[in-house]
């Protein structure tokens, strides 16, 4: 349990995507099955324990300690889980075990715990248990981990542990079950590559490439299909013997928040294809319709009603058993018409071809799309066969081009890492009321999109224009006379109710930083707004 | 004798009234009694300060041979007489020469304690607890959220992490006075015999404690000359907190900036400071020390100086204890 404590204590506090991965692979490779498998299902939220109410854990704790104590601890500390297992008091009469409990048996207690006997069974847990200990497991029982750390890329430490390709894992992965002792054995040359014994499973996606400098001219538009690249979430719906499964293009289960897609899932085939909300036969939604069904857990009659969701099917892997993916394009597409005819179609329509002759066409059409949710085109080989990952050459995405406005610079704060010492996270603002009482409003914020040399240069500028600190984050100088103008480039807005205003930027990052613009001329929030409408 | 005429809280700091002496002022004042060297409770200026020899070295190191008109030394466990008062100075456990101050008057005895601390620091003497009627104490860490783990543990963490990120420095913020020899102590009782790179604030600092006999092992200044930016890859760099938040931090490749103080035992510290690697060590007394230590003294009153004193006045209510608040200015946690 210590050890698992630990390395949430690291992984909380890691910003860099390499440094948890390391963490995580050492983590892996360090500790016995069956605790490393439990640890795996608790980070990718497959760990199956009852949850205890906030309310709960309180009172247990205030039956130990003064209540006064204790709401001077939590006051200070501002986080429950945090402070109980900070304030926990030692038993008097505690026998202590030669060793702290290991995560296995804290879980196995935990899981036959009934409802009645939860409370004490986690209290003699916590009595048991050392201070980061008792943060994991408060942590395990309250439900999300939120450490920052994706399925995804729990995943990608367990490629990186067994020197295979991450797709081979997530092909496997619903047929695995916690904790997952075949899977280490295998990743670890002990044993052989679990068998793909459930039906339904998630096949690994096929991804493109942007389009970048002269790619195509070397290519032949004739070799091409040209299909929109529309802005919803990728999907794969798989049909097999009975069993129904929408997945994620990480092999993430997703079905849970769709029943109403779900149950329209009457086929046996596995799907490719783009999740959006409306009605294909009359109406696409916008992303900020979509988001409406995103990341819940459960969806009311209300919002299945307003936002339906459906599928635009791109591709077709599997058809009554027959694995199409080494098929090429061409004859795969031809199978998906014929088959998407047959679904129900205020659920299921065609993601449509886009014609042209020649480059410079749907360079055309690129930048002038029939519908607000298409991002650009997509290109595919018509001989390309359906590959995992993103092979270089089949298959291109070409992108709209971004939005850009300028927004002048409001807040910085202190990056991590190599960037620790360099204000690299920038909030920016545009203009917004009457003329001459104009106030700036943050718009958002971004910390790529500038080289190292620019870097430099705006965190020079920072530090020499600082008007307030707090913690990591400084204000500077910003307003009609004096400021930096920053040209931001981003993909889309969203509505906000979150943000002061109204607005939220997709994909933010600095494109060119205007030194030789003066502050009065950057954008105001109105040209925002008109994106949205 | 009442305790509050023997002692009692001034704007300038504790005074006592029939010694005509302050404890730890922070104003300048004639006749000075100080604990021990951090900054916040060391100050120049005074006209006579009495204090451990390690204490007076310190200051003149930090403040020039002239920071007070006149000073004394006094000996650990040694009385002194001051205008019928008699004094006498303890070991306190917080860092190198480090002292409890005992005031006695026609049997009235008080313990100033200054910072303290109870876990074993191998750079300076340990606490030793005295039985007295009043015991002055600080509560920079009173709160029962505060529960410092061995040290030990904590080194361990950063040789752990070390060994996992070998192509980058580890950077541990730590005060230049104490803090600072401490952790690089405890990493040389751990095992690792690396030269440890230091930044400039804390040389001469450093240097007195080799002087003292707490021996630091290989140490290097930690700058651009003395390597390349490559060759920091996989060192230990010691130094101010405030210096890796600065240009000065740059030199490091991909650093894990780390922190030892008994304030990253909240994690949302560590987070707004940017700490990646948080060592709880740390040169106070923990919630249970407090409490243990207070019970130890017997005392009857216990007066809190600074820190969060509600908790500890609140415990001490609980125990039948008189406990207050003095509520004194000045004092910032600068050792944590």
């Amino acid at each position: 349990m210590d050890r698992f404590a630990e390395l949430l204590d690291r992984l909380v506090l890691t910003p860099s995507r390499n440094e948890k991965l390391t963490l995580l692979t050492d983590y892996f490779r360090e500790t016995d099955d069956p605790d490393r498998g439990l640890a795996l299902a608790a980070l990718t939220g497959e760990l199956d324990i009852a949850a205890v109410k906030p309310a709960m854990l309180r009172m247990l704790v205030v039956e130990r300690m003064d209540p006064v104590l204790f709401g001077y601890s939590y006051d200070y500390v501002g986080d429950l889980a945090e402070t109980v297992s900070l304030v926990w008091p030692e038993p008097d009469n505690r026998v202590r075990a030669n060793r702290p409990p290991t995560l296995s048996e804290v879980v196995e207690k935990l899981q036959a715990a009934s409802r009645s006997d939860g409370p004490a069974v986690l209290a003699s847990l916590l009595d048991s248990a050392s201070i980061p200990a008792r943060f994991a497991i408060i942590k395990l029982v309250t439900g999300g981990l939120r450490i920052g750390v994706s399925a995804r890329l729990a995943k990608q430490a367990l490629a990186q542990l067994g020197k295979v390709d991450v797709a081979e894992i997530e092909e496997l992965w619903h047929g695995l079950a916690v904790p997952y002792v075949e899977l280490f054995a295998w990743l670890e040359g002990r044993g052989p590559k679990p068998e793909k014994t459930a039906a339904a499973l998630f096949r690994p996606v096929m991804l493109s490439h942007p389009v970048e400098d002269r790619d195509l001219e070397k290519q032949d538009p004739a070799d091409f299909a040209a299909e929109w690249k529309w802005d919803g979430i990728r999907v794969q719906a798989v049909c097999e013997g009975g069993t129904r499964r929408l997945y994620s293009r990480t092999g993430d289960d997703i079905s849970g928040a769709f029943p109403d897609l779900v149950e329209t899932m009457q086929f046996e085939a596995a799907l490719d294809g783009e999740l959006l909300v409306g009605d294909p036969r009359t109406r696409t939604g916008t992303f900020s319709d979509l988001q409406q069904r995103l990341n819940r857990k459960s969806v009311s009659p209300k919002m299945r009603d307003k936002f339906p969701a459906f599928i635009r099917c791109y591709d077709i892997l599997q058809r009554n058993g027959d694995d199409m993916r080494g098929r090429p394009f061409r004859e795969r597409r031809d199978a998906l018409e014929i088959f998407v005819a047959t679904l129900e179609p205020s659920r299921f329509d065609l993601s449509p071809l886009v014609a042209f002759d020649e480059w410079g066409d749907l360079e055309k059409i690129r930048g002038e799309p029939p519908h607000p949710i298409i991002e650009g085109v997509m290109l595919k080989r018509w001989d390309s066969p359906y590959l995992a990952g993103r092979p270089k050459g089949p298959w291109f995405k070409w992108k709209r081009d971004p939005h850009t406005i300028d927004a002048v610079l409001m807040y910085a704060q202190r990056g991590h890492g190599k960037r620790s010492s360099f204000y690299s996270d920038y909030t920016f603002g545009v203009w917004t009321g009457p003329e001459g009482s104009e106030e700036l409003v943050p718009v958002g914020k971004a910390y790529f999109g500038f080289t190292d040399e620019e870097l430099k240069q705006i965190d020079k500028f920072v530090r020499d224009n600082t008007i307030e600190r707090f913690g990591p984050v400084r204000s500077v100088r910003a307003d009609r006379k004096h400021g930096l103008v920053m040209e931001v480039a981003f993909e889309g807005l969203n509505l906000s109710s979150r943000h002061k205003s109204g607005v939220a930027m997709r994909f933010p990052r600095i494109s060119r930083l205007r030194w030789d613009k003066p502050t009065a001329e950057a954008d105001r929030l109105e040209t925002l707004q008109a994106l949205l409408s | 004798m009442r305790a509050r005429d023997l002692l009692q809280p001034r704007p300038e700091g504790l005074y006592c009234p029939p010694g005509d002496f302050y404890i730890d002022p922070v104003k300048p004042v004639d006749r000075a009694l100080v604990t021990h060297g951090h900054s916040d409770h060391a100050r120049a200026g005074h006209a006579h300060v009495l204090a451990t020899r390690q204490t007076l070295d310190i200051m003149a190191l930090r403040y020039g041979e002239n920071f007070a008109g006149a000073t004394q030394a006094a000996a650990i466990g040694e009385t002194i007489n001051q205008r019928g008062v008699s004094i006498t100075f303890q070991p306190a456990g917080h860092v190198l020469g480090s002292a409890q101050i005992l005031v006695e008057l026609d049997g009235t005895r008080i313990v100033a304690s200054g910072d303290y601390k109870r876990r074993s620091d191998p750079t300076c003497a340990p606490f030793v607890p005295i039985v007295c009627e009043v015991f002055i104490t600080e509560a920079t860490f009173g709160l029962p959220v505060f529960r410092h783990p061995p040290a030990t543990e904590e080194i361990g963490k950063l040789l752990k992490s070390v060994k996992q990120f070998p192509e980058r420095a580890h950077l541990v913020g730590a005060y230049a006075l104490g803090k600072a020899q401490r952790v690089i102590r405890e990493l040389r009782d751990a095992g690792y015999d690396e030269t440890i790179y230091i930044h400039g604030a804390l040389a001469k600092l450093s240097d007195y404690y080799v002087r003292q006999g707490v021996t630091l092992g290989p140490l290097a200044p930690a700058t651009v000359e003395s390597g390349s930016k490559g060759d920091f890859a996989g060192a230990i760099v010691v130094g101010p907190p405030s210096a890796f938040a600065d240009r000065w931090a740059r030199r490091f490749p991909d650093p894990v900036s780390s922190f030892a103080s008994g304030w990253m035992r909240i994690r949302q510290r560590a987070r707004q400071r940017g700490v990646e690697l948080p060592l709880i060590i740390s040169d106070h007394s923990d919630w249970d020390e407090l409490i243990e230590t207070i019970q130890e003294t017997q005392a009857q009153e216990v007066w809190v100086t600074h820190g969060r004193e509600e908790a500890l006045v609140r415990w001490c209510e609980m125990n039948d204890i008189d406990g207050k608040a003095l509520h004194l200015v000045g004092y910032e946690d600068e050792g944590d």
